[in-house]
C-alpha cells in the first residue's frame, strides 16, 4: 500500500469546486508522506481529462455506464475495486452532500471509518475536526490497517491552479445494474430562487438566539437602517420564521458581503462555510465561546434584545 | 410498517464545554443531555409515517443509564415502543462499532424502515446511519425532508447543495437519515407523558467492544482563532455607539 487517492466529486460532468480543494489536500499529505498522489473521477466515459494536474501520478477515470447517475451502491461497487487495485494508504473525498451519502459505506467495505470533515492535516498524520458544532477541536489518527479514508471541509484547503496533464488511466470496474438498488429522479430547484444573497453588499442575519418568531422584527429594523438583506441560520428557517431562500449555511446560500452582521448566532461548523469568506464579520452573543467569534472581526458578548435596538437606533441617526 | 428510529443523546446546545484534564474528552460531570436535534426530526418523521400508515414505531438509544430520559420523552411524543442498548463505554467504540451494536438490536426487531438524523450535534461525524446500512445489507439514502410510501417502496426528496433536490425512489427494508426542518417537531403532551409511563422498555446489553477501533480521538481543545476579534464592550448604547464607528471608518457600510 502507499500513495493518497483524491476522489474527486463530480455531477453531471461538472467537477465540484471542492473537488480541487480536495486534491490540494491530498497533494499536502502526499508530501508529508513522502509519496504520491493521484485522483479519480468517476462517470459514464471520458472523465479525469482537462483537469489540468501535471503534479498528480495519475488520473483515473472509472467509467462505466451505470455510473451515468449517482447511486451510492454504484459508486461504493466501483470504488472498491478502484481502491483495492490502487492500494492506496489513504483515500480523500470533498465533505459533500455526495460524498457523505457513499463515503462512509465504502470505508465499512474495508472495516474503516471516514475521518469526515476534517479542516486540517498535521504531521503524523494527525487529521483535524470540529466537535460539538465547532466548540472544540479534534485530533484524530487511523488506528486500522486498511486504507485511512478522509473527507475534507469545504473552505479548510486552497485550491491551486494547476497547468499540464496527468496522465489518464481509464478503469472500468464490474457493475451489474441488479446491484444498484435505489432509483434516482431527476435533480430540481423548489422554485426559482427570488433572493441573490449572493449579491447583497450587507448582510444582517439572525440565529436561534432571537427564541421567537415574533422578536425578528428587532433584526429586520436593524438590517432596514442598514439597507441590509436579512439572512438567517438553519434552524430559523426549519422552524419557518424566514423563508428557506434566506437561509445561509451549506445547504443555503454561499455569501461573501462586505459586512455580514450575525445576530444571536452561535457558528455551527455549516453555517459557517456560508459567510467565512466575508470581508468583515460582526458577531452578538451571549455566549463569549460561541465559535461565530473565531470569525468575527468584532465581537459583543452581550445581549442582543438591548444591543440591537441601540445599534439601529445609533445607525439611524448616524445616517441623517 | 414498522419504523425504528435510532436515537442519540448529546449535550444540550448550550452547555458549557470544560475540556477534562488530560485533553481526552469533555467533563461530563455536571453537563445535561437532550436528544440530537436531527434525531428529534427523524422521530417526528417516524409518528407522522405511522400516523398516514399504520403501523408501530420503537425508538432505540445506545449508551449510559441516563440515555433512558431521552427515551421516555420519545415514548411521550407517542413512540410505541423503547430500546435501550446498555453501553458505558461509547467513547471506547468508533462508529463502526456504535452501527455493530445498533444494527445488532435492530436485526432481532426487522423492521421495515429505519430513520436516524443525518449527523449527530456532538461528534457530527454523520455517518452512523449510513454505516448501519452497509452492515444490515440494506439501502439508504441520506439527508431526506420528505418520504413517501408509494407501493411496496418509498419515494424519498433528498437535499442537496445550493438549494437543489432529487427524489429517490427505493425499495424496502431501508434506512434513511432525515434532515431537519422537514416537519414541525410535536411535543409531549400531557396525556402523552402519563401514557409512556405503561409503554415497554427493554434493556439489552451491548456485546463487549472488540477493542479494535478503526480511528481514535487523541486529544480535543479549543481552537485557535482564526481572526483577531476585537471585543467590544459597555452598556448597550456604549456598544452600539463604537459599532457605528466601527461600521463609519472600518467597514465603511454608513
Amino acid at each position: 500500500m502507499s500513495g493518497v487517492l483524491v476522489v474527486m466529486d463530480q455531477r453531471g460532468g461538472v467537477m465540484n469546486r471542492m473537488s480541487f480543494e480536495a486534491l490540494a489536500a491530498g497533494k499536502q499529505l502526499a508530501a508529508k508522506l513522502g509519496a504520491e498522489c493521484s485522483a479519480a473521477v468517476l462517470g459514464e466515459s471520458g472523465g479525469g481529462g482537462g483537469v489540468g494536474n501535471a503534479a498528480l501520478a495519475r488520473m483515473y477515470s472509472v467509467e462505466h455506464a451505470l455510473l451515468k447517475v449517482y447511486t451510492a451502491d454504484g459508486y461504493v461497487g466501483a470504488l472498491e475495486q478502484l481502491v483495492k487495485k490502487v492500494e492506496p494508504t489513504h483515500v480523500l473525498f470533498p465533505h459533500t452532500y455526495q460524498v457523505r451519502d457513499f463515503a462512509p459505506a465504502l470505508a465499512t467495505r474495508f472495516k474503516q471509518v471516514l475521518i469526515s470533515d476534517v479542516i486540517a492535516v498535521h504531521d503524523g498524520p494527525v487529521f483535524v475536526r470540529q466537535l460539538l458544532q465547532g466548540k472544540l477541536n479534534a485530533d484524530y489518527r487511523q488506528t486500522g490497517s486498511g486504507p485511512c479514508f478522509v473527507s475534507v471541509q469545504a473552505g479548510s484547503f486552497r485550491a491551486e491552479a494547476e497547468s499540464g496533464e496527468a496522465a489518464v488511466e481509464v478503469f472500468v470496474p464490474a457493475i451489474d445494474a441488479a446491484q444498484i438498488r435505489n432509483k434516482p429522479g431527476e435533480l430540481f430547484r423548489e422554485s426559482t430562487q427570488t433572493v441573490d444573497l449572493s449579491a447583497a453588499p450587507v448582510i444582517v442575519s439572525v440565529g436561534r438566539g432571537i427564541g421567537e418568531e415574533s422578536n425578528i422584527g428587532i433584526v429586520q429594523e436593524l438590517a432596514d437602517a442598514l439597507g441590509a438583506e436579512l439572512a438567517a441560520s438553519r434552524p430559523i428557517c426549519d422552524n419557518g420564521w424566514l423563508p428557506m431562500e434566506r437561509q445561509v449555511g451549506s445547504s443555503g446560500q454561499t455569501v461573501s458581503p462586505k459586512l455580514y452582521l450575525a445576530v444571536g448566532i452561535s457558528g455551527a461548523i455549516q453555517h459557517l462555510v456560508g459567510m467565512k469568506g466575508s470581508k468583515a464579520v460582526i458577531a452578538i452573543n451571549k455566549d463569549e465561546h460561541a465559535p461565530i467569534f473565531e470569525v468575527a472581526d468584532y465581537g459583543v458578548v452581550g445581549d442582543l434584545f438591548e444591543v440591537v435596538p441601540a445599534l439601529t437606533k445609533a445607525v439611524l441617526a448616524a445616517k441623517q | 410498517m414498522k419504523i425504528l428510529v435510532a436515537v442519540k443523546q448529546v449535550p444540550e446546545r448550550d452547555a458549557q464545554i470544560r475540556v477534562t484534564a488530560d485533553g481526552k474528552w469533555i467533563d461530563e460531570g455536571d453537563l445535561s443531555y437532550t436528544i440530537n436535534e436531527p434525531d428529534a426530526y427523524a422521530l417526528e418523521e417516524a409518528l407522522q409515517l405511522k400516523e398516514k400508515n399504520g403501523g408501530e414505531v420503537v425508538v432505540v438509544c445506545a449508551g449510559p443509564e441516563r440515555v433512558t430520559s431521552t427515551l421516555r420523552e420519545a415514548l411521550a411524543k407517542g413512540a410505541d415502543r423503547a430500546i435501550h442498548i446498555e453501553a458505558d463505554d461509547l467513547g471506547e467504540r468508533d462508529t463502526l462499532g456504535v452501527a455493530q451494536i445498533l444494527a445488532d438490536a435492530v436485526k432481532a426487531e426487522a423492521p421495515d424502515l429505519i430513520l436516524t438524523g443525518l449527523q449527530s450535534d456532538d461528534l457530527g461525524l454523520g455517518q452512523t446511519g449510513v454505516v448501519m446500512a452497509e452492515l444490515l445489507g440494506i439501502p439508504h439514502a441520506t439527508i431526506i425532508m420528505q418520504v413517501e410510501v408509494v407501493g411496496a417502496g418509498l419515494k424519498v426528496k433528498r437535499e442537496l447543495e445550493d438549494g437543489w433536490f432529487q427524489h429517490v425512489e427505493m425499495p424496502l427494508p431501508a434506512l434513511l437519515t432525515i434532515q431537519s426542518g422537514g416537519n414541525k417537531l410535536r411535543y409531549a403532551t400531557l396525556m402523552g407523558i402519563k401514557k409512556a409511563k405503561t409503554k415497554e422498555t427493554k434493556t439489552v446489553t451491548a456485546a463487549a467492544a472488540s477493542g479494535a477501533k478503526a480511528i481514535a480521538l487523541e486529544r480535543v481543545y479549543l481552537p485557535e482563532k482564526q481572526k483577531k476579534t476585537e471585543m467590544l464592550t459597555g452598556t448597550a448604547t456604549e456598544i452600539a455607539a463604537k459599532l457605528v464607528e466601527k461600521l463609519k471608518f472600518e467597514v465603511r457600510v454608513i
